[in-house]
């Protein structure tokens, strides 16, 4: 194995932070109010569109969760309720007040699960193709079965076009591939049983008192539509909306209408602030 | 040496149903249940014919699959347990990282143990990563839940004076106390298959007997690491009672009948890896190092890391496999030459396990697989009786050569 050049790439921001005693991999961009990025299985792409539009508009943070990428695993962390915890620490440790969470896919489930635990410190909600709940019945899924879906056929669900697959393994580094094989052990750990929801979160997304945004691709495969709009429909007042040609990852394949969506989102959250005030 | 006689269980009928996946997916209203009751009950036969001639008996386990309709091997174990007087009965393995419920299977051991008045020995499979969806059981940090739960097992099987408690990263049981215990004290022979040099390096570690499947000329590397192992346990230097290898084992009257024979059984080679990519692997079966080569390959099949190809004696590549990825037939000349067959009359079967032995310095026991694809009923109770009459006799009285002395 020693062809595996395991050095992280110079192109790569991430630093090293202790978050809640454990040793993350972390880019901060950008100023303004404060914005959590929480990443998908697949990870964080900093050198794309949203990415940086997000670092345009906000002070960004966007951690690799622990036993992602080349984060520390956590031995003890068994559930993504965990994860959760780890990030209300994070924005404690940080002293982060009125901060927007946006989470993709996976990451999507443990925003929906920090919101879910306390919204204390948190200003507002956003959603993209989340996975973490199950609202279907107990013989249909609502997730796509990543682990018994052909590559071909996966992807097919999970972009308009496939050819906006992100992790093409031809153009990534070893570091990436390496941090790729972790986060997936790690996403199965946490989501394998039940597979990628956690039962208890209908309830607790009913609690969920700050504004919520639920962008959906138009064709996404994986969780479609409808699941969102069920998703949506757990978290009081929650707006859901749905993004032309594109499927599980709209941010990658319509970046500048999602951003576009979430500007909107935050100004009308801005708007009803100023107007109570 | 000492045989064991093995059989899949295969139901060939379904072969030709799909070309993409023959486990998992493969919808069973393939299965004719009148078929598989014949099947399955001429297994059983061939079994209980291995105990009048003397063979072992070893059983397997897969499931959702066309390729083995045997559903646990206790079960099937239990059923010969009673069927059998003689030979002692093998089950190889119990897919423990996929069972969740390891002190029923300890208790189900030390049952058929003493039904059997102590002729079982229990294997212990990683098992294949088609079996994890199966099981549903989650692949992440498999290995770790493989030897906790081995752990737990032996623990369950040896603790007198218990209960005792068990409350570890995998498993929860409180007032782990099994009735009956198991016949054989302290308990049955373990055995572990591992066709990697890790693996095989664990398995010296803690003594057990080293099964090596089809592994040819390359069961000598396993051998090595298995006793560099043993040594960094502190154990003793181990004999050839430790070492089993499985090759497919066919006899016949005739030079000819016997390979014709082999040449069924290699149905199991042509469709075992028939599988749909995307059961191949699971996330967390493999370490990152071996995922970052597949990646690196774009490689959605077959092994990664320290496993090795079958070899001729000319250093020759054999690709031993089956689905899309096999290429075509492999003459039979090649695959005797190899180690991946043993066939023939008595005398060639006889003479080709002897100098594999004597060649990779030394085995204890042949794991046959002589039974497999297409072979009929007949043919197999033949190959069988030729077997347990002129092989088995000579092979009791070969005497493995030392370790230390060998090539």
């Amino acid at each position: 194995m020693s062809s595996i050049d395991l050095a992280q790439p110079a192109d790569r921001p991430e630093t090293r932070a202790i978050v809640a005693g454990v040793a993350i991999d972390l880019v901060e961009a950008g100023r303004g109010r404060p914005c959590l990025l929480l990443h998908d299985i697949d990870g964080i792409h900093p050198s794309s569109p949203f990415f940086a539009g997000l670092a345009e508009r906000y002070r960004l943070f966007a951690p690799w969760h622990p036993g992602f990428g080349h984060s520390e695993t956590v031995r003890r962390f068994h559930d993504v309720r965990d994860l959760a915890i780890f990030y209300q620490a994070f924005l404690k440790e940080r002293g982060l007040d009125g901060v927007t969470v946006i989470g993709t896919g996976f990451g999507g489930w443990i925003a929906a699960e920090v919101a879910a635990m306390s919204t204390d410190r948190l200003g507002a909600l956003v959603l993209i193709g989340a996975v973490g709940l199950k609202v279907s019945g107990r013989d249909e899924r609502d997730i796509a079965d990543l682990h018994a879906t052909p590559f071909a056929a996966y992807e097919a669900l999970e972009y308009a076009d496939p050819a906006n697959k992100p992790n093409r393994y031809d153009r990534m580094s070893d570091w990436e591939m390496w941090g790729l094989a972790r986060s997936r052990e790690t996403a199965a750990h946490l989501g394998w049983k039940p597979y990628m929801h956690n039962p208890s979160l209908n309830h607790w997304l009913g609690q969920v008192d700050i504004p919520a945004l639920a962008i959906w691709g138009e064709r996404d495969g994986v969780t479609s539509p409808a699941y969102g709009e069920a998703y949506a429909g757990t978290i009081p007042g929650a707006t859901f909306v749905t993004v032309p040609d594109a499927a599980h990852h709209p941010h990658v394949e319509q970046p500048a209408l999602t951003l576009d969506l979430i500007d909107r989102f935050l100004e009308g959250i801005a708007g009803r602030e100023r107007a109570a005030e | 040496m000492e045989a064991y006689y093995f059989s899949e269980q295969p139901y060939p009928g379904a072969w030709e149903s799909d070309i993409e996946s023959l486990r998992v997916t493969l919808p069973n209203r393939h299965c004719d249940p009148h078929v598989a009751a014949d099947l399955i009950n001429a297994r059983l036969d061939e079994w209980e014919l291995c105990d009048r001639v003397g063979i072992n008996i070893m059983i397997n386990e897969h499931h959702s699959s066309a390729t083995c309709l045997s559903p646990s091997n206790t079960i099937t174990l239990a059923m010969l347990a009673r069927r059998t007087t003689n030979v002692r009965l093998l089950g190889l393995g119990f897919p423990i990282a996929n069972r969740p419920d390891p002190v029923r299977l300890a208790e189900e051991i030390a049952y058929i143990d003493c039904v059997t008045r102590g002729r079982l020995d229990i294997g212990f499979s990683k098992a294949a990563p088609y079996e994890i969806s199966p099981a549903n059981s989650n692949p992440a940090r498999f290995m770790d839940r493989f030897w906790d739960t081995h752990d737990l097992v032996l623990k369950a099987l040896t603790v007198q004076d218990g209960p005792f408690n068990w409350e570890s990263e995998f498993h929860h049981f409180r007032q782990v106390n099994i009735w009956p215990r198991p016949y054989q004290q302290p308990r049955p022979p373990v055995w572990i298959p591992a066709g990697s040099i890790a693996s095989a390096r664990e398995v010296g570690q803690r003594g057990h007997t080293l099964a090596m499947f089809l592994s040819g000329l390359n069961a000598r590397k396993l051998k090595d690491a298995y006793c560099e192992g043993a040594r960094a346990a502190g154990r003793p230097e181990p004999g050839p009672e430790k070492f089993a290898y499985m090759g497919i084992v066919a006899v016949g009257e005739t030079r000819e009948e016997g390979r014709s024979r082999a040449d069924r059984i290699m149905g199991y080679l042509r469709t075992t890896s028939i599988v749909s990519d995307c059961f191949m692997n699971p996330p967390g079966y493999m370490p990152p190092a071996g995922n970052v080569m597949w990646m690196k390959r774009n490689q959605t099949r077959g092994r990664a890391g320290d496993h090795f190809p079958v070899t001729k004696r000319d250093g020759t590549i054999l690709k031993v496999g089956s689905g899309r990825d096999w290429t075509g037939e492999i003459p039979m000349d090649d695959l005797i030459d190899a180690n991946i067959v043993f066939a023939g009359d008595a005398d060639d079967v006889h003479h080709q396990i002897t100098e594999f032995s004597d060649r990779i310095g030394g085995i204890g026991t042949v794991l046959m697989m002589g039974h497999g694809g297409d072979l009929s009923h007949e043919d197999a109770m033949t190959s069988i009786r030729l077997f347990g009459e002129r092989v088995l006799p000579r092979l009791k009285t070969y005497a493995p050569p030392d370790i230390a002395e060998a090539v």
